[in-house]
């Protein structure tokens, strides 16, 4: 290796590592923080903790209520998911399948409307379905995995349709032959077929919902409903500074998605990439 | 005949009603009523509206708050959009460049995506009060020591800050993608031509890239325009509504003054502008585009 190409690699690998720990510290300090008390946090942010002290944990558990706003968030999460990739998948099968005027016409208002901001929707969203409707106060959970479906049916539409417009329409031939419905064909034949897409799907739909906060935050006033997010902003608001608490909460909050990023990194990282091909 | 009619109508419906359906509650119709909305006067949420023509429109134009803070979020996304997209962009130069522990470097750098900005923006406050200052204290860096999010112009460096952590490694991941489809015999031959690396990166990479930046630059674009969890958690509009940004002047028009027919004008009028340059940024962007 000539000297040149030899400095170029350190430096790369210098660049590398020096990013790397601006990117990790902050998550580093929440940790080293985590078992501290305040008087240690204050004195000394960056040193080690004297010992593994759970209490601070324990104690925010209970104080959060955390498993009731982890199941909030994960029965809203699941919810809204599998209704946008089961209603967006039929729809672009049907979109590419049936060419017609109407098609393209759906299409290219799905398209279109990916350009509005969610601020543009929020003010009639709250006094439709609250003011006049009322559903915020009946309905919240379901109005609010209703909105998720409808808010992520353009983008997923959008990735089924480019799919599914490559897969050749033989097979479903066949299949109509044979004698299936429509129906049955999709599910059995063009459904698993497209399932690298509905990983990809998944995984962009899965981080936005999980990590949204606007939205439910307008919808989900009662406390025994509040997603994750919520339930952060409130106790950030009871415990303003008390860092031997709020530490171990955000780190609690943010320990479920990372637990699924370390299981499913690869399968995250190519969802994202094939997210942004098309 | 008639029945099969019928058969093949239920089917279409079966296929695309569900997706009509949901996205006309959520998008169609919230879009529609909200134009309608912005053409009526009404005092409080519970009253009828009143047809009152431009007024909201005048009054939004009038209001001196939207306007400050829509042009603090001009500059936020303008700083915001090329701060990722070098990084980004760099980053990925960097973690391709046959590195080992290329995973790994990708695999971190990505993390910050996966936490949303309310949770960033809290765990970024506990650097900014407690973590700099002590740093600053205990190395004598002035810049350091200063509260940065108590002074208005270091609070909106330190918002772009945190947003340029956090969207760089999802557009790294992106640029990666595209990295992968600049055919090496490409590069190949501009090297035999004589080309030298930055050359090459100058006129082969940078305009086969040209479609991955298209996507990149239009998801920070509307991301940076629509920032409101950050700007709440980290600043919350602070010190003294200083770093508001256009989102966040929404929302406390709406729900906390009640005002929605204005709060509304003023997000028909954000949409504009958002679409507007979304809309010429893909247009030059796709025209220019080369086909490897």
């Amino acid at each position: 290796m000539s000297n040149t190409k030899l400095i170029k690699r350190i430096l790369t690998y210098m660049s590398l590592v020096f990013t790397f720990v601006i990117f990790t510290f902050p998550f580093f300090l929440m940790i080293v923080n985590s078992f501290k008390t305040n008087g240690e946090i204050l004195q000394s942010p960056f040193s080690l903790p004297h010992s593994l002290n759970f209490s601070h944990f324990i104690e925010v558990i209970n104080k959060m209520n955390f498993s009731v706003s982890f199941m909030n968030s994960l029965l809203i999460t699941v919810l809204s998911t599998i209704l946008i990739v089961l209603f967006s998948s039929m729809t672009a099968y049907y979109l590419v399948r049936n060419n017609n005027r109407f098609s393209k016409i759906f299409f290219s208002v799905l398209v279109a409307s990916m350009i509005i901001p969610f601020q543009s929707l929020m003010i009639p969203l709250i006094y439709i379905y609250g003011a006049r409707l009322n559903l915020i106060d009946t309905i919240p959970i379901p109005l609010l995995i209703i909105l998720y479906a409808g808010f992520g049916s353009a983008l997923t539409v959008f990735f089924y349709h480019g799919f599914i417009k490559s897969i050749p329409i033989e097979l479903e031939e066949a299949a109509l032959l044979d004698g299936c419905t429509r129906r049955q064909t999709f599910f059995k034949i063009v459904f698993p077929m497209l399932t690298p897409t509905s990983l990809t799907v998944t995984i962009l739909n899965v981080m936005w919902i999980w990590n949204d906060y606007l939205l439910p935050s307008l919808i989900l006033s009662k406390e025994n409903l509040y997603t994750m997010p919520i339930k952060m902003k409130v106790f950030n608001g009871t415990y303003m500074n008390n860092w031997e608490l709020l530490i171990p909460a955000l780190l609690l909050t943010i320990i479920p998605i990372l637990v699924v990023y370390f299981i499913a990194q690869r399968k995250i990282i190519e969802g994202v990439m094939h997210g942004a091909i098309k | 005949m008639k029945k099969k009619i019928l058969k093949k109508a239920d089917s279409q419906l079966f296929f695309i009603f569900p997706t009509i359906a949901v996205f006309s509650i959520a998008v169609l119709i919230p879009f529609a009523y909200g134009l309608y909305l912005t053409f009526m006067n009404m005092p409080t949420i519970i009253s009828t509206p009143i047809f009152g023509g431009l007024v909201n429109y005048k009054a939004a134009i009038k209001d001196s708050m939207f306007w400050s803070s829509m042009w603090l979020t001009v500059k936020y996304v303008a700083i915001t959009v090329v701060l990722v997209n070098a990084l980004g962009f760099a980053l990925a130069l960097l973690v391709t460049s046959g590195v080992k522990a290329q995973n790994f470097f990708r695999t971190s750098l990505f993390i910050p995506n996966l936490i949303g900005g309310l949770v960033l923006g809290y765990i970024w406050q506990f650097i900014f009060v407690q973590t700099l200052p002590a740093f600053g204290e205990k190395f004598g860096i002035e810049i350091f020591r200063l509260g940065w999010l108590g002074d208005a112009d270091l609070a909106f460096w330190a918002l772009v800050i945190v947003s340029v952590w956090q969207l760089a490694g999802y557009m790294m991941i992106i640029f990666i993608a595209g990295l992968v489809t600049v055919p090496k015999d490409v590069l190949e031959a501009a090297t035999i031509d004589g080309a030298n690396s930055w050359k090459r990166l100058i006129n082969v990479t940078m305009p086969l890239m040209r479609p991955a930046f298209v996507i990149t630059i239009f998801m920070t674009l509307k991301n940076s325009f629509m920032v409101y969890d950050i700007n709440y958690s980290l600043t919350a509009g602070g010190p003294f509504n200083s770093t508001m940004m256009v989102s966040m002047n929404i929302v406390k028009k709406a729900f906390a003054e009640n005002n929605y027919g204005m709060g509304q004008a003023e997000a028909i009028i954000l949409f504009i502008i958002v679409a507007a340059i979304s809309g010429v940024q893909v247009y030059i962007g796709k025209k220019g585009e080369l086909k490897a």
